[in-house]
């Protein structure tokens, strides 16, 4: 077999890893927090801060 | 405090409280160069070489200038905006605080379609060039180039799902790697340090501008090839430690960089290849810095060039994985999607869910659809989008005059760029439509219609009050 086709395989393979990696991940983040914590995320918390500070 | 304050008859926005998990602020003006400057690079490495075949090398040159024109006033005009309205989502969060909901749809489906459009077509390009080299190595099968795209798209989505520093500093060395090529190239070649190889007036004599004046306005479609995807700055802003200062520094910086390394690489690029071999990106010069440095018989430039063009193919991938992950997530944390889409990671802090979503709809892209097609659905969001900046500009400094509100960047000449971007906006339409005018038909319908089910359906599911989250005073003339 030669250099390209074992290329060829390692990516199909490295491309599987790096796929299962993020879903095994996403599942388990997913499994381990609320919803309310994970999609806590607010626009503007710096400038509201900093307004606060000013104040 | 209540998280907001929608009745306040003072303020127009409060700015709520209760993160728990947010994006993370680690990145510096240097990472913002090379988010905007990784996504357009692979521009002047392939793709711009098309408008020299619709008008000839100067027509192209031409092109190159008045597309400069149209994005530093891009720029110029985010680098305002943004410093002031510092959040993810860039120009859609502009749109939202600025213009209003419908044009703030509009303004993050443009992203996110022009940014997903643009990494497939830098998948499949990196998938072609590593065919190349195999070819270049003695391979005599023909390589099977899906399992090469489909890992550029997993490993920068990897990457991008881990967290946003090591992603753009990543960004920052390839990036770098790539225009340093740029520059070498150019004093090998021009004569600047040794012997020069520059043919200019034998290869244009007969051929300055073979399709007259209508073959430079043609060219301009492809001219914005040299810098789309510059405005990709602004969806950094909420990964910043100061946007005030980051922002305008790595934009201004990165259009500069830009002017350069178009104008560099016109001139060693047509001082070399004939102007029907460079002009035809398809079966000519496919990669034209690439020949060049082919042409110069150096095989040290052979090779800096050959990883140049796959460092600056995989810096624009990236740069728009981060974009349209950023332009997705905002758009779902305000519930103009789905509010699923809002959630961050709590260790990595970035918006997976946004970036996993979108892996499957670049690989159907990259796997599934022509390059000039995905790459003419680019330009045409982009340029839709370019089109918006104008009017939030001037809609901007109207409701908030200057010393109303704390901006980061006061851009000069107001209100000059933002006349100067929408008439070569104009000029560019034109242009676009000559030569597609079938895709660009199809484009303004997909949005019409996705508009429409926004305002009578969607919009009802929109936290109105929590969207306008700008601790500023109320506009003028509300």
């Amino acid at each position: 077999m030669e250099t390209w086709q074992i290329l060829e395989y390692a990516a199909w393979g490295a491309s599987a890893l790096l796929g299962l990696y993020m879903l095994i991940d996403w599942m388990k983040v997913d499994s381990s927090y609320s919803e309310d914590v994970l999609t806590s995320s607010r626009e503007g918390e710096l400038e509201a801060m900093t307004e606060e500070q000013h104040r | 405090m209540a998280d907001i304050d929608i009745t306040s008859q003072t303020m127009d926005g409060m700015g709520p409280h209760g993160t728990k998990v947010g994006l993370l602020r680690v990145l510096g003006p240097a990472h913002v160069w090379a988010l905007g400057v990784g996504i357009v690079l692979v521009g002047e490495y392939m793709g711009w070489n098309f408008a020299v075949g619709k008008g000839g090398a100067y027509a192209a040159l031409i092109a190159c200038w008045f597309a400069g024109i149209l994005y530093t006033c891009v720029a110029m005009i985010d680098s305002e905006v943004t410093s002031t309205v510092a959040a993810a989502g860039g120009q859609y969060t502009q749109a939202k605080h600025i213009v209003g909901p419908l044009m703030a749809f509009n303004v993050g489906l443009y992203l996110v379609f022009a940014y997903t459009m643009l990494e497939a077509a830098n998948a499949i390009t990196a998938g072609y060039l590593i065919s190349v080299v195999a070819g270049m190595t003695g391979y005599a099968g023909e390589l099977d180039q899906r399992p090469f795209i489909i890992l550029v798209i997993m490993f920068l989505a990897w990457l991008n799902y881990r967290g946003v520093l090591a992603t753009l500093t990543f960004n920052l060395v390839i990036t770098a790697i790539a225009f340093i090529a740029i520059l070498v190239l150019f004093l090998s070649t021009s004569g600047v340090l040794g012997g020069g190889i520059m043919q200019h007036a034998a290869l244009f004599e007969g051929h300055e501008m073979p399709y007259g004046w209508i073959g430079v306005l043609a060219a301009m479609h492809f001219g914005l090839w040299y810098y789309l995807g510059i405005e990709g700055t602004t969806q950094a802003a909420e990964e910043v430690r100061s946007p005030a200062r980051a922002l305008p520094f790595g934009t201004l910086a990165g259009i500069m960089t830009l002017l350069i390394a178009a104008t560099l690489t016109w001139y060693v690029c047509s001082g070399v290849l004939p102007w029907e071999f460079l002009g035809d990106g398809v079966n000519g010069s496919v990669a034209p810095l690439f020949d060049t440095a082919r042409l110069s018989g150096s095989n040290g430039l052979i090779w800096l060039l050959g990883f140049g063009t796959l460092f600056a193919t995989l810096a624009s991938a990236n740069g728009c994985i981060n974009d349209a992950s950023r332009a997705w997530f905002a758009m779902g944390r305000d519930k103009y999607l789905p509010g699923w889409f809002g959630a961050v990671h709590p260790r990595y802090r970035t918006p997976y869910r946004s970036i996993i979503f979108l892996v499957p709809i670049a690989l159907i892209f990259a796997l599934g659809a022509p390059l000039d097609q995905v790459i003419t659905f680019s330009i045409l969001s982009g340029l839709l989008e370019y089109t918006f900046m104008p009017l939030n500009i001037i809609m901007f400094r109207r409701k908030w005059p200057l010393n109303s509100i704390k901006r980061g960047y006061e851009h000069p000449f107001h209100p000059l760029p933002a006349v100067t971007l929408l008439a070569l906006c104009a000029l560019t339409f034109f242009a676009v439509f000559l030569g597609y005018g079938t895709q660009l038909v199809a484009m303004i319908g997909f949005y019409i219609v996705v508009s429409l089910w926004f305002h009578f359906w969607r919009y009802r599911f929109v936290n109105r009050g929590a969207q306008f989250t700008m601790p500023w005073p109320k506009p003028q003339g509300y």
